[in-house]
């Protein structure tokens, strides 16, 4: 069993609360940075692809993870940001402006649709987002000289530094790099002023606002910031495809990363990344599971969406956390290991007398 | 002298006139109570002073700057600190989170600033941090720091929005039913609390209150009012005795 003393405010203001912590994840930044010299190129791919999806999730999870609001038109926002990172770049802009450019476009693009939606939240604001997740679609369909139209554009290779860079490992490291200084910047925010008022209109506006917390404001600077960050999710991915057609961004992104952010668990950074290791992971299961199955259902094209969705299901019926909340489970119950209560994680009823513990 | 005036206050939803043409004053350092029937307009009472509806009549001043038609947001910086009926927290955040927000009108840091997380920042929320712990030991909720308030028991979860209203360092709060949902013993604390608020924190306070124990305990003045229009306003034994207020009781 393991206790932790607090002996200084800055504990909890620091990112990682203990020495336990700092170990663990210290681990995790070797095994990424050392993951090269291991992995053939095929594994590296699909860890950058990894990481792309992470930094999409950390997006939505801005938005409706940590100010509660739903957004059903991200794959429009990705699509901002790799448009305009693919144009600039094609024009000469070596990747580091580039892609901050793409990413403040697509915040733009957020702050234009936060003024509607500001005013709605739930069904309607997942309606609202999907139009303009629609408008913008068609915006990329049409406005050629950008985006190539239908035909779509080739995405150069990531200038950085006055280095081409080519080959998996260099955008491997991109991405971590992309991905790491985006998750310090949004863990900062979580404990500053704005993250908690962020935190605070998702779970009670009437409160928050009562508190001092400007709605309008913060909601459209949720919108912004997922906006931008999205956008920069969308400058790494046109690098990883390599072409761009509009049919990449469809409302099926959008609804993926919904799925990852809900699979992953709400409100948490690290459900992010688990959602997006689940969604990357699960095609390849889909497709190993596909040779195990009757043919009846193994060879259904339907297949893959059905498990997805029957995923979605399970996972708000049984863990409505997510994959974080069942790591956090585990964790705790190898940290109270063997004091354990089975109970710990029942959900308790709310008392109208209280009992205070002595 | 007086800290709050609200004059010939009114608001009207739909044909229901919830507030109707009520005139009072609120004096510095004084615990001032509200009384009522259910569906007096007591609720709505606070709920125009912390403007979250637009009054449909009348005014209200609040240490001489006319508030009728401030931004809602910006009434925790001029000092006005509120809890809600229905306790409204931020449920899947802990305690300590919930503590901090309410310091949010006072905060300075500005979001770049934040997203690189400057020395200055730092420096900001150890403020922060230190205010908020100063309300968590008079409210004796050093147990529940890293808790999340979904959790808590009924009676803690009440403690929690006062010691949240007492973060935002008000000059006046609005307590809306703080004994209901309490036992006995926690009523008796709440009464020590209150006068604490006053006497150590130097905070005016307005409850809106039914039981009327804890009415004749703290109270300077009592106001009761009905059918949104004032019955009767004055000492709790003058309110008490007062006819109207007896019949609207009596439900006459
Ligand atoms: N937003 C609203 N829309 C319509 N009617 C409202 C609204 N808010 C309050 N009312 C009405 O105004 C009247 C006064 O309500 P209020 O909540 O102020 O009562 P109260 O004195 O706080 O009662 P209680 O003791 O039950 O809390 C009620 O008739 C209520 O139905
Ligand atoms: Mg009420």
């Amino acid at each position: 069993m393991r206790f932790i003393f607090k002996t200084h405010y800055d504990q909890d203001i620091d990112l990682f609360p203990h020495a336990g912590a700092v170990f663990w994840y210290s681990l995790l930044a070797i095994a990424a940075v050392c993951a090269p010299f291991f992995l053939d190129p095929f594994y590296l791919g699909e860890l950058s692809f990894l990481f792309i999806w992470s930094l999409a999730g950390l997006s939505l999870m801005v938005l409706t993870g940590y100010t509660g609001l739903i957004s059903i038109g991200h794959a429009a926002f990705i699509g901002v940001g790799a448009y305009v990172h693919a144009f600039l770049t094609r024009n000469g802009m070596p990747f580091v402006p580039s892609i901050i450019c793409g990413g403040i476009v697509s915040a733009l693009a957020g702050i234009i649709i936060a003024i509607p939606a500001i005013r709605m939240r739930g069904l309607y604001l997942a309606i609202a987002t999907l139009a303009f997740s629609a408008i913008a679609e068609e915006l990329f369909v049409r406005w050629e000289t950008l985006t190539g139209g239908s035909r779509g554009v080739a995405v150069p290779m990531p200038v950085l530094f006055g280095n081409e860079l080519d080959g998996e490992v260099g955008f491997y490291y991109l991405c971590l790099a992309v991905l790491v200084i985006c998750i310090l910047g949004v863990l900062n925010l979580l404990r500053s002023p704005t993250g908690r008022a962020w935190i605070a209109i998702r779970d009670s506006e009437i409160a928050a606002q009562s508190m001092g917390v400007y709605l309008a404001g913060y909601k459209t600077l949720a919108f912004a910031t997922s906006a931008f960050l999205a956008g920069v999710a969308g400058g790494l991915l046109a690098h990883k495809v390599g072409y761009l057609t509009p049919d990449i961004f469809t409302p099926i992104l959008s609804i993926q990363l919904l799925m990852l952010v809900m699979v992953g668990g709400l409100g948490s950074i690290r459900g992010a990344i688990f959602g997006a290791i689940f969604l990357v992971l699960l095609p390849t299961l889909i497709a190993i599971l596909r040779d195990y199955l009757p043919n009846a259902i193994g060879q259904q094209p339907a297949l893959e969406p059905g498990i997805f969705g029957l995923v979605l299901v399970l996972v708000v019926l049984l863990e409505p956390q997510g994959l974080n909340g069942a790591w956090m489970k585990v964790k705790f119950f190898f940290s109270q290991f063997p004091m354990y209560k089975n109970a710990t994680f029942k959900r308790q009823k709310t008392y109208m007398r209280t009992e205070r513990l002595q | 002298m007086n800290m709050l005036q609200a004059n010939e206050l009114s608001i009207n939803f739909g044909g229901i006139k919830a507030v109707d043409g009520i005139t009072f004053d609120i004096n510095k350092g004084e615990i001032f109570t509200i009384i009522g029937p259910n569906g007096a307009g007591k609720t709505t009472i606070f709920n125009l002073i912390s403007r979250i509806y637009d009054s449909s009549g009348g005014n209200l001043v609040f240490n001489g700057v006319d508030i009728t038609r401030f931004a809602p947001h910006k009434i925790a910086g001029l000092g006005i600190a509120r809890t809600f009926q229905n306790v409204e927290l931020f449920e899947h955040a802990t305690l300590l989170q919930n503590l901090l927000v309410a310091q949010h009108a006072h905060h300075t840091t500005r979001m770049w600033e934040e997203v690189l997380f400057l020395p200055r920042v730092r420096e900001s929320e150890r403020e922060i941090r230190r205010n908020v712990e100063e309300i968590i030991d008079i409210l004796d909720l050093q147990r529940y720091r890293d808790s999340i308030v979904h959790n808590l028991p009924y009676g803690v979860r009440k403690n929690i929005e006062l010691a949240r209203a007492l973060c935002s360092k008000p000059k006046l709060i609005l307590l809306d039913e703080p004994s209901s949902g309490l036992n006995v013993e926690e009523t008796e604390d709440l009464s020590f609390w209150i006068r604490d608020i006053r006497d150590d924190l130097g905070v005016t306070v307005i409850i809106i209150e039914h039981d009327l124990s804890l009415v004749n305990d703290v109270s300077d003045r009592v106001m009761a009012v009905n059918y949104g229009r004032l019955l009767a306003l004055g000492s709790p034994e003058q309110v008490q005795n007062h006819p109207d207020v007896i019949k609207a009781y009596l439900g006459g």
